[in-house]
C-alpha cells in the first residue's frame, strides 16, 4: 500500500528533506495503530513514516522480505520492500507485543466466560438428566423389588410416557414367560396325576404277590406287573414327548411328507410285526413337499400310527395315505364311539375298551402338535368300520 | 361283602379285584359310569370303590347322582388328586372315605371294613352272636376259648347271617354275597358251605327254614362245638 502511494506520487520523496511525510494508515481497530510504516532512502535518510512509528529504522535488514527485530525493547515483525526506481526502502512493521496482546485478549474473552459457564451448565445438565432418568430408576427399583415368581404386568402409572414402549415390551415378555411357566406347571401336575394310576396298579399287584400263594394268581400278578411297567414306560415317553411338543421352537421348513411317512413306517414296522399288523403307505402322484415343522408333524403322525396299530385286530392292516395337504391313517379296529370322537381332545381321555395300551396322552400330543402347526386333526369312522384319522396342514403349500 | 369296583385302568382294576377277593370281599368290576349305574340298580352291593376320572365322566358326578336318588351305599373314592381341596369336594359329594393313589391294599380293605361297620352302626370289627365271635378283619372266629378258622366263602356266609341275626336269608341272597359276576357259581355251593360251617361251629347254630333259606338259631340255644 505504502509502495503504491509512492508509485502514484502521492508522497513525494524529494519533499522530505527536513521533516518526514506523514503516511496515512487506515485504522480498522485499536490494534492497527501498532502497525507502523517507514520509508527510507536507500542511503539511510527518512522519507516519511506513519504516526507512532519509532524514530529509528524498524529493521537493519537491507534486502527485501520478512525479518524480526527489537526496537526500543519492543519486538517487531517487519516486511521490507525496495523500490529501486525511486531509490527508497519501505518498511512495514507489526508490533509483536500487540499481536500477543491480541491473542491473549481473544483467549481471555472466550475462556473466562466459558470457565464460568461450563460448571453451571454442567450442574444444570446433571440435575435435569437425573430428573429425566428418575422414572427409569423408579421402574428399575420396582423391577428389582419383584419376587422371582411375580410375573404380573407393570401398572400404567409407574412409567412416564417416554418409556411407555419399554413398559409394554416388558409386560409382553412377562405374559409370555408366565404362559410358558403355566404350561410347565400344568404339565408337572398332569404328569404326576397321570402316573399315579399305573403306580397304584403296580403297588396293588405287588401286594397280591405278597398275599397269595396260589401260583395262578401269582402268575397273573406278575404278568400284570410286566404290562404295567411297559405301559408306564410308554406313558413317561409320551409325557416327555408332550412337553417337547409344547415347548419346541416353531421353525417351518420345506418337508417331503412322503419321505417323512416312509421313514416313520420303517421305524414302526417292528412294532407292527409284533402285533402281526401290516403297515403300508400310499401316495398320490403330486409333489408332497410342504412347509411345516418336521418334528411336530412327525410326532403327531407317529402317535396316530401307533394308536392305529394298537387298535388293529390281529393280522389287520394300517394304511398311511398321503393326499394333498393331508395325511390319513386308516385302521381296521373297532373305531371310536360318537362320545369318544367328541371327547377326543381332553387330556384325561383314555382310549376305548380293548386297547390296553391306549393312553389319552397320544391323542393329546397329536392335538397339541397340530394346533401349533396351525393344522387340523379329523377323526372319522369309515363305512366298513375302522378308524380314519387325518392330519391336515392348512397353510402348508410351498 | 360284595363290593363294586368302578375303575377304568385294567391293571389297577384287576389288582383291586384280586386283592379284595384275597382279603375276604366279593368284588365286581366295571370300567364306566354307565356300567356302574346299571350294576347298582341290579345288585345289592355292600359298598363301592369309585375312581374319579372315568372315560365317560367324573366319578363324583355318579356319586352325587346316586346320593340324590337316596342310595345310601358306602362309597370310597380313589383318586390321583390328593389335595385337601379334592378330598373336601369328594366328601361333600357324599363319599364316606377317600384314598389317594397309589394306596396300600391292606389300608383299602381296612377302610372298606370300617366303612361297612359304620353302615350297620358297629364300632369294632368283631361280631358276636350266641357265644361265637368273628373278626371281620382277620376272617377268624372264636368260640369260647377255641379259635376257629374259616374259608373266605364260609366267612362271607357266616358274617351275612350274624349281621342279620333274626332274618331269614335266602339261598339266592347268600349266593350273591359269595360270587362276583365273573365267577362261576357252583350249583350247591351255599349248601356245601353251610354244611362245613355246621361242622365247625355246631349243627344247631344255623337253622334251615325249609323252602325259604337260613337263619341263626335263637340265642338261648347253647350249641356245643362238638355237636
Amino acid at each position: 500500500m505504502v509502495s503504491s502511494l509512492l508509485a502514484d506520487r502521492q508522497i513525494e520523496v524529494g519533499q522530505a528533506e527536513t521533516s518526514p511525510n506523514a503516511i496515512p494508515l487506515q485504522s480498522e481497530s485499536s490494534f492497527s495503530r501498532q502497525l507502523s510504516c517507514q520509508i527510507w532512502t536507500l542511503d539511510g535518510g527518512i522519507v516519511g513514516q506513519s504516526g507512532g512509528a519509532p524514530d529509528v529504522q524498524l529493521t537493519d535488514r537491507v534486502s527485501e522480505g520478512y525479518s524480526q527485530s527489537v526496537v526500543n525493547g519492543e519486538p517487531w515483525r517487519v516486511y521490507t520492500l525496495i523500490n529501486k526506481e525511486l531509490g527508497v526502502r519501505v518498511m512495514v512493521g507489526d508490533s509483536l507485543g500487540v499481536r500477543h496482546r491480541l491473542v491473549w485478549d481473544v483467549l481471555e474473552g472466550l475462556l473466562l466466560p466459558g470457565a464460568l459457564a461450563l460448571p453451571i451448565l454442567g450442574a444444570i445438565l446433571w440435575l435435569s438428566v437425573a430428573k429425566g432418568m428418575a422414572p427409569l430408576e423408579r421402574l428399575a427399583f420396582a423391577l428389582r423389588g419383584r419376587a422371582p415368581d411375580d410375573l404380573s404386568a407393570i401398572p400404567d402409572g409407574v412409567s412416564p410416557p417416554e418409556i411407555e414402549s419399554v413398559r409394554q415390551a416388558l409386560n409382553t415378555l412377562f405374559s409370555r414367560v408366565a404362559a410358558a411357566r403355566n404350561i410347565e406347571r400344568d404339565f408337572t401336575t398332569y404328569a404326576a396325576h397321570e402316573l399315579k394310576t399305573p403306580l397304584a396298579g403296580l403297588r396293588t399287584q405287588t401286594q397280591i404277590l405278597r398275599l397269595s400263594d396260589d401260583p395262578k394268581i401269582r402268575k397273573n400278578a406278575l404278568d400284570a406287573l410286566e404290562r404295567s411297567v411297559d405301559r408306564t414306560d410308554r406313558m413317561v415317553r409320551q409325557l416327555l414327548e408332550l412337553s417337547f411338543v409344547e415347548k419346541s421352537e416353531l421353525a417351518f421348513e420345506d418337508t417331503d411328507l412322503h419321505q417323512l411317512a416312509i421313514e416313520l413306517v420303517t421305524d414302526l414296522l417292528p412294532f407292527a410285526k409284533e402285533k402281526s399288523v401290516t403297515l403300508e403307505t400310499q401316495r398320490s402322484a403330486e409333489n408332497l413337499v410342504r412347509s411345516t415343522n418336521p418334528f411336530l408333524f412327525e410326532t403327531a403322525l407317529r402317535n396316530i400310527i401307533e394308536n392305529a396299530i394298537h387298535a388293529s385286530p390281529e393280522c389287520g392292516e394300517v394304511l398311511v395315505v398321503l393326499e394333498g395337504n393331508a395325511v390319513s391313517v386308516k385302521d381296521q379296529g373297532p373305531g371310536m364311539s360318537d362320545e369318544e370322537l367328541e371327547m377326543m381332545n381332553t387330556r384325561f381321555k383314555r382310549g376305548h375298551e380293548g386297547s390296553p395300551n391306549g393312553s389319552g396322552l397320544g391323542l393329546t400330543i397329536v392335538a397339541s402338535a397340530m394346533e401349533r402347526l396351525d393344522g387340523r386333526v379329523v377323526f372319522e369312522r369309515m363305512k366298513n368300520g375302522g378308524q380314519c384319522v387325518s392330519l391336515h396342514l392348512i397353510n402348508g403349500v410351498v | 361283602m360284595r363290593i363294586l369296583i368302578v375303575e377304568d385302568d385294567d391293571i389297577l382294576a384287576d389288582g383291586l379285584t384280586v386283592g379284595l377277593r384275597l382279603t375276604g370281599f366279593t368284588p365286581d368290576h366295571v370300567a364306566t359310569i354307565a356300567d356302574a349305574r346299571a350294576a347298582i340298580e341290579t345288585v345289592d352291593f355292600d359298598g363301592i370303590v369309585l375312581d374319579i376320572m372315568l372315560p365317560d365322566g367324573l366319578g363324583l358326578d355318579l356319586l352325587e347322582e346316586i346320593r340324590s336318588q337316596g342310595v345310601r351305599l358306602p362309597v370310597l373314592l380313589l383318586t390321583s388328586r390328593d389335595r385337601v381341596r379334592d378330598r373336601v369336594r369328594g366328601l361333600d359329594a357324599g363319599a364316606d372315605d377317600y384314598l389317594g393313589k397309589p394306596f396300600d391294599l391292606d389300608e383299602l380293605s381296612a377302610r372298606l371294613r370300617a366303612m361297612l361297620r359304620r353302615r350297620v352302626g358297629r364300632a369294632s370289627s368283631i361280631l358276636s352272636y350266641n357265644g361265637l365271635s368273628i373278626d371281620t378283619s382277620s376272617l377268624t372266629g372264636r368260640y369260647g376259648d377255641k379259635p376257629i378258622s374259616f374259608s373266605k366263602r364260609e366267612f362271607a356266609i357266616l358274617s351275612a347271617l350274624i349281621e342279620h341275626p333274626r332274618h331269614i336269608l335266602s339261598r339266592d341272597m347268600l349266593e350273591e354275597k359269595l360270587y362276583g359276576w365273573q365267577e362261576d357259581i357252583e350249583s350247591n355251593a351255599v349248601e356245601v358251605h353251610i354244611h362245613k360251617l355246621r361242622t365247625k361251629i355246631g349243627r344247631s347254630y344255623i337253622e334251615t327254614v325249609r323252602g325259604l333259606g337260613y337263619r341263626l338259631a335263637e340265642e338261648e340255644t347253647k350249641p356245643s362245638p362238638s355237636d
